[in-house]
Formats: C-alpha cells, structure tokens, sequence
C-alpha cells in the first residue's frame, strides 16, 4: 500500500472554537525567520498559549485533557491571511494529521493538501455538535473519512467534503506534486511555446 | 460558469493540461522569490535533484527581513543576515536574476515586479506571498502559493490548480477627495465579508476603478486576499500600457505595439459573462479605518463602532474578541481614538503616490508628541523618485523618520515592531493579533493620508478636515 495515501485518518480530536483564525496566531512571524521547518510543533499558537497562561486559562492546544489529539475542530475561515505553510508546517508537527473545519481560507488548505493533511469542510452545526461531544469526552475516537466523504465519531455521523482535486489526491497518495507536473514535460513547453509573452509577441 | 472573462482567457492559454487529480496543470509565466518563503523550497529540489526548469522566469529580491535603518551587510540580525545568505547562494546556484540590497531595483517583492516591468498583462503570477494578487492590477491572474508549491514553480514551472469562479465588483461614480483606493478595499471587504470571496477571484470593474492610477489598482488587488480571494485584478487599458511602457523588461520597439494588440485581446469584453456580481458606488464611501481584528471589521470615520446585538450572529464572537483586545467599545466614535504609532509603508500603500497623498497632508504640520511616525517606501526606486520631489524633507520636517525600503512594521520580521500594547495607525494590509510585531499590539487599518492625519493630530482624524 502506498504509503502516501490519506484517505482515512482516526485519532483523537481537539476542538478549537473561533473563527477567522488567521495564520500570524497560528505562527507569528517572528518563527519565519529560518532556512528550515524546524522546531515548529512547539510554536504552533505560541502567543495564543501565553495569553491563556497569563490569565489562568489553558489554551487547548496545552490542555491534558486533548493531548494526543491529531484531528483539529475549528470553525469557519480556518487559516486565512498570509500564505506562510509555516502554518500547516506547525500544526503538522505539533501532531496534526487532519483538520475539520466549516471553511478554509484556499491558500491555507493548498499548503495541507501538499503536506498531505486532509482540510475537510463539514455544517456549523456538525462541527458544534462535535466540538461538544470532544469537549464532554476527550478519549472519543474520531474518524475522518475521505472515501466516503464522512466525519464520524461515536453515534455522531456527518457529511464532509473537500475540492475534488485534493480529495483525489489524498486518497491516491499523488498530493507530492512535483512528480506529477514533471510528467508533463513535453506539455508544459508545448503551453511555453505558444504564450505571446514568451515569444516576443510575435504571431 | 465565468466565459470570455479575462480569468477565462489568461486561464486556457496557460493551460497545460487536465492532472489525474482532476485539477488544471497551470503554467507560471513570472515567478516572483523572496527570502522567507524560499529556502525550504530550494532545499527540497536539491534533495530531489531537481534543477530549476525556467530559471529566467523567476526574480529575487529581499525584503521581509531586511532592517529599515542600517541596510548594510552584514545584516545586524545574525538570522536575517543566515536567511539573506541563503537567498544569494540559492540564487547563484540557479543563475535567478537578484535584486539585492546592492541592487538600485531592491524593494518589496509586489513593488518590484510592476516597477520593473516584469509584470505585464496577460500572464501568470506566483510568488509564496499572499499578497501576490496585487499584481492582478495589471491584468494578470496572480496568487499567493506556499513553499512547497514554490518548489513546484521552481522544479516545473507550473502549478496544479482548480478554477475558481469569477465575481465581477463594480465601483462606479467618482470618489470624493480625500477619499482613496484603500477605502474602497476596505468597504469592499467590509461589504462583501473576509471570506466572501473564497472560491472566487475578484474581477474590480466600474467607471471608479477605470479611473484609477496603476499604484491605486494594486493597492485595492493586493487586498483581494484580505475579503479571501485569492486573486483580484483589474482590466488592462491605456493606464496599464502607459504605466509598463518603457520599464527595464518591457517590450519595446514593434514588439511593443504587438504586445498591446496581446493585451486588449485578453481583456474581459462586452461577451463575458460572470458568477456574480457585486456593485458599489463611489460618492458612497468615505475614508474607512478598521476597529478589529480582521480587515472585514471597519466604519467610516465619521461613524460609531457597531453594538454587538447590531453585529450578524455569526460574526458576534469575533467581534467581542475584537473589542477585547482593541480595548475599544460598542457606540464608540472611531475618531478621536488615540494613536502611539504611525506606519506609512506595506505592499499595499508604500508607492510613490501614497507619499504624495501622506506628505500633502503632513507639509507643514508636527506629529504629535506621542506618537512615534516613520515612512518606509516600498522600493529604492520609490525612495529616489520621492526625494527628487523633495518628500522625505517634507516628512522629516514635521518629525517622521524616513527609511530604507522593506516590509517593515507590515508584519515585523523586522527590528520595527509595536511595543506592548500601542496603537497603530498603519497603511498595512492586515490588523490581526500580533500582526505588528507584540501579541498585545493593536492595528487600525486606513490609508496613507489618514495615517499621516493620526500622526499630526495623535488620534484618529478624518482627513478631510485636513485636507480643506
């Protein structure tokens, strides 16, 4: 089995609440500054954390009760703003294998599908229903489904969709891209060869 | 379905072909580079073996990280200075065109591109930068990718997409003085929500967009990404040619007069049809200045801050999120809010004009006491063509620091950062949490004349007053 394929993906869940979560509280700017990915798991909504610290909360990304938890609950335009994967890199390395969210901002769900985490979108009121049952009982199992384009967990069962293009991909195991594009070499100089830019506007 | 738009044109040409995923193979005519979103990039190619397939069709320059005061290497940051080093060894390698610091044409990424001449009409855009829909003002379909779709440019030229659907918004009528492209965005986005347009790429139509200077069009494309469309652009017309006309990458000669026969033809006609559309009117809009957390919260600046009850039930949360950390109220004026910083600069307002507009208001006038002003223009080009009109001096005079171009205060890669909880006043693209360099820091979005009008009086000031 190709071991690329996403197509299912069951764990525990940690439910986030909020909306329009941008990617500067997912990861400040300031741990862009690298060559490399490293060291991100810790940071992912490190400011955030603090903040819930400071005032005698905890933020649930620190919260014993959701440790191990590798599906994420958030709401709706999960990721929008800057472009930076640092963002889908941290949750990724926090532990996150897929997201389950009302929406997504595109550039967001872009960067997962590339890293080969499924963003899954599913109805306000599936996505509160879980983020409860989560909350009453941490150690539910939560399945998220591509095949059959299902979120389930306990007697809990609801639809989830993702772009078709993304959704192949995970299912297949193709979402490492380059391989793919690669194979249309002969294509890609055919489109080169006809664009008037590329050709000093001649014909 | 969008037919005969532009999108739909510039689309099938660049089309390379149908995935197995189902997805459009897109080809990349300009890919454009920075510092931050390309080291891993250019790591994963290496570890592939890959080399760069069309390496005269993407363009460096550094910008995120570089300081605004001392701009000289090695940069003060030990990390920013490992970042810049691994740009130019990246680009060495490759043999990419660099416009570094010892270049005249360094600047912000999205500054560059058009100034250069390397953004044209009729091509297609990426660079790992949200803010790539900017040059959609010059008739491109242009969008932000993350890195390992930047590996994919580098590695293939080409990107696997979907087609999104095209929503055409009208501005029509004339805006009044005072009033600029930054407040059309920003009603827009306030109009239209921070995800309406997610799915969608945003064609601005209308005899107030027509009307407007190329550095207006990027400022409003820029923000397409702030109401979630990916992509934003604006027709090519007169305006466009004569602003690319003559640029170092330009056409030139008959190749030139070829290229704009190339650019009316991709124009979206009297034949195109769209998803949607959406219409706004331009004497109904006045200078905007955001109260929130997202670019979708914000009030003209003669208006109250709204009561949550007011507020539509699925926005309340993050609205009372909003009030929290801005540490503003319900019913409040948004004029009158006291201001510790103001920031001139970002690829969305650091262009030649948006200086003008800030120094006409700043001439003659003192920043306020408290408030700590800087000006960062968006490239070295800017920067020269501001002080052979005497700007800098304008904007020095009344107590604003003048610096060397960068992203800067925008997102603080940077040394240029809020401190605790300040206030901004900013000309920047996006007022989210921490945005501006301290977790506790709070951003008031609005444009370069407003920020210049809050600098001079210490408060949120309606420009207009100014201006008379």
């Amino acid at each position: 089995m190709n071991d690329a394929v996403r197509a299912v993906t069951v764990g525990r869940a940690i439910p986030l609440p909020g909306n329009d979560i941008d990617t500067d509280r997912i990861i400040p700017a300031r741990y862009l500054k690298s060559i490399t990915f490293d060291g991100l798991g810790e940071a992912a909504f490190i400011d955030e954390r603090a903040a819930e610290r400071d005032a005698g909360r905890t933020h649930r990304f620190d919260d014993e009760r959701f440790a191990g938890g590798s599906i994420l609950l958030v709401g709706r335009n999960f990721g929008c703003g800057s472009s930076r994967e640092h963002a889908p890199q941290a949750l990724q390395r926090f532990g996150i294998r897929a997201l389950v969210g009302e929406s997504f901002a595109e550039i967001f769900s872009g960067n997962c599908t590339v890293l080969g985490i499924p963003a899954v979108r599913a109805a306000a009121a599936d996505i509160e229903r879980l983020q409860a049952l989560v909350e009453q009982d941490p150690s539910t199992e939560v399945t998220v489904d591509l095949d059959a384009q299902t979120v389930t967990a306990g007697t809990l069962h609801c639809p989830a969709t993702l772009p078709e293009g993304a959704r192949h991909a995970l299912v297949r195991g193709t979402w490492d891209s380059t391989a793919l594009l690669l194979a249309g070499r002969d294509r890609i100089a055919a489109t080169a060869g006809n664009l008037p830019y590329l050709n000093a506007f001649a014909g | 379905m969008s037919q005969a738009t532009l999108f739909d044109k510039i689309w099938d040409l660049h089309t390379v072909g149908t995935l197995e995923t189902g997805e459009t193979q897109l080809f990349i005519g300009l890919h454009l580079v920075h510092e931050v979103t390309s080291p891993q990039a250019f790591q994963m190619l290496d570890e592939r073996g890959l080399p760069v397939l069309h390496p005269e069709r993407t363009f460096a320059t550094v910008d995120h990280i570089v300081p605004t005061d001392r701009q000289v290497r090695p940069l003060a940051d030990p990390m920013a200075e490992e970042m810049y080093e691994a740009l130019e060894r990246n680009v060495a390698r490759h043999g990419i065109a660099f416009y570094g610091l010892d270049s005249d044409y360094q600047g912000i990424v999205h500054v560059i591109g058009p100034e250069l001449g390397l953004t044209q009409p009729g091509m297609t855009v990426a660079c790992g930068d949200s803010h790539t829909s900017t040059h959609g003002a010059f008739g491109t379909i242009a969008f932000g990718i993350g890195t390992t779709q930047v590996r994919d440019v580098l590695a293939t030229q080409t990107l696997a997409q979907t087609k999104p659907k095209v929503r055409r918004i009208r501005v029509d009528g004339r805006l009044g003085p005072g009033v600029y492209a930054k407040d059309i965005i920003l009603s827009i986005i306030a109009t239209l929500g921070v995800k309406g347009g997610i799915g969608h790429a945003y064609e601005f139509a209308g005899t107030a967009i027509e009307a407007l200077s190329m550095d207006e069009r990027m400022s409003i494309c820029n923000m397409s990404i702030e109401g979630g469309a990916r992509v934003g652009y604006v027709n090519p017309d007169q305006t466009t040619a004569d602003y690319v006309k003559g640029r170092p990458h330009a056409p030139s000669g008959a190749a030139f007069a070829r290229a704009e026969q190339y650019w009316r033809s991709i124009a979206s006609g009297p034949d195109a049809s769209f998803d949607d559309e959406a219409v706004l009117r331009a004497e109904e809009i006045e200078p905007v200045v955001t109260w929130g957390i997202n670019p979708g919260q914000s009030v003209g600046v003669s208006d109250r801050l709204p009561r949550l009850t007011a507020v539509t039930a699925d926005e309340r949360d993050t609205a009372a999120a909003a009030y929290r950390h801005m540490g503003l109220s319900e019913n409040d004026p948004i004029a009158g809010t006291p201001i510790d910083v103001a920031f001139i600069g970002s690829c969305t307002n650091s262009r030649l004009t948006d200086l003008r507009e800030a120094a006409r208001v700043v001439r003659g006038q003192k920043v306020d006491k408290r408030v700590k002003a800087l000006v960062v223009p968006g490239s070295k080009q800017i920067a020269q063509q501001a002080a052979a009109e005497g700007l800098p001096e304008i904007f020095t005079d009344a107590g604003f620091e003048w610096r060397g171009a960068g992203c800067s205060m925008c997102l603080a890669m940077n040394a240029d950062k809020l401190v605790g909880d300040q206030v901004s006043a900013s000309s920047s693209n996006r007022n989210f949490i921490g945005r501006q360099g301290s977790a506790t820091g709070r951003t008031l979005l609005m444009s370069p004349a407003m920020v210049a009008a809050a600098a001079v009086n210490g408060a949120v000031t309606d420009v207009r007053q100014l201006l008379n």
